[in-house]
């Protein structure tokens, strides 16, 4: 394979509008956690089982889990198409973050509803 | 006046050094440029480029107390001394403030900075409407001299890949004219995680560009032209 710069992934625009969506589910659900944190009398195990136990906030918090790993994955990305020069290392290693990021979201499920 | 300069000559020096300069010279209505011309009297080795000597060409671009911007119009009353004066940064260096704009050109380049127009020309001219002109302002008076681009942080980590702010301003310019008929092709050409999508909005293109436009904005339209077309 000749050595040219090569350009032109046809991604750039889905994942900059995905960084920006995710972030902002992120940013409502750290305003309304925090809210109703702040609203409690008092803060215990308690509240803490309470508002977990409640389906709408598991799938919220899943919702806000999900956009947490997607815009991780697409700021992990970047850094390593920055630092890791080797294209089959480069490969190998977004391989390894992506399985992580998929062990991490198997976890998440395990922990929100294993109870 | 004191200076520092910044020397090197490949064919004779190890390494950069930067060099001290006394001038005997009140600052007054005094430009950059004029101190380097009169220091060049001292010493003709200095090298540096210059040509209109009224910020219209762009050819005397350089780092200025650590900000970029042409010599020609910086007043020596605005800086403090000692006066420091290095090369653009991330470019190679030819000799002394002299650097190789080859990697930006090709960026330049590689947006097709010209009018995209299959029609027959008309017999005239190719109009536009007044409002369609308005939007090429701020967009057209871009010289070229690279103080934007070799002040972002991502074009020195991907000078090959990233377009920079000069050339991303550019690419605007020619996707805004309603003259042209390329702009599909020229957001194709874009929409890449970087040619385009480097750029972080950190806005340092904006804060040193001697014409006062805005790269940052023009990349925000692009940016907002792919989502129209997209969603």
């Amino acid at each position: 394979m000749v050595n040219r710069t090569v350009t032109g992934a046809h991604y750039g625009l889905r994942d900059w509008l995905a960084q920006r969506v995710t972030a902002a589910v992120m940013a409502i659900y750290v305003l309304v956690v925090v809210g109703y944190l702040l609203m409690q009398p008092s803060f215990g195990y308690d509240t803490w089982l309470e508002l977990f136990t409640s389906n709408v906030m598991r799938t919220f918090t899943m919702l806000f889990l999900l956009s947490l790993f997607y815009h991780a994955w697409i700021g992990v990305r970047d850094i390593v198409m920055d630092y890791v020069k080797p294209a089959g290392i480069r490969l190998l290693i977004h391989v390894l973050v992506i399985l992580a990021l998929l062990v991490y979201v198997i976890w998440s499920v395990q922990i929100l509803w294993g109870m | 006046m004191k200076f520092k300069i910044y020397r090197y000559n490949p064919d004779t020096d190890n390494a950069p050094y930067m060099q001290d300069f006394d001038l005997d010279l009140q600052a007054g209505d005094a430009m950059l440029l004029d101190a380097l011309m009169l220091l060049k009297q001292q010493d003709d080795s200095l090298g540096f480029r210059k040509s209109c000597r009224e910020g219209v060409c762009g050819s005397d671009a350089m780092n200025i107390n650590g900000r970029n911007g042409l010599a020609c119009i910086t007043a020596l009353s605005s800086l403090k001394q000692p006066i420091e004066i290095r090369p653009l940064p991330g470019l190679p260096i030819i000799r002394d403030l002299i650097v190789d704009m080859t990697q930006f050109f090709k960026q330049y380049h590689s947006i097709k900075p010209y009018l995209v127009n299959n029609d027959p020309p008309p017999e005239t001219e190719r109009l536009q409407s007044p409002q369609d002109r308005e939007e090429l302002d701020g967009l057209y008076e871009c010289i070229l001299c690279g103080c934007c681009t070799t002040a972002c942080p991502s074009f020195w980590w991907n000078p090959d890949k990233f377009v920079g702010p000069a050339g991303l301003l550019q690419a605007y310019r020619f996707i805004a004219d309603t003259r042209d008929q390329d702009t599909a092709a020229r957001l194709d050409n874009l929409e890449d995680p970087y040619r385009l999508f480097r750029c972080h909005t950190i806005m340092n293109c904006v804060d040193v560009c001697p014409k006062e436009l805005n790269p940052t904005e023009a990349i925000g339209k692009i940016k907002d032209m792919m989502v129209k077309r997209t969603v």
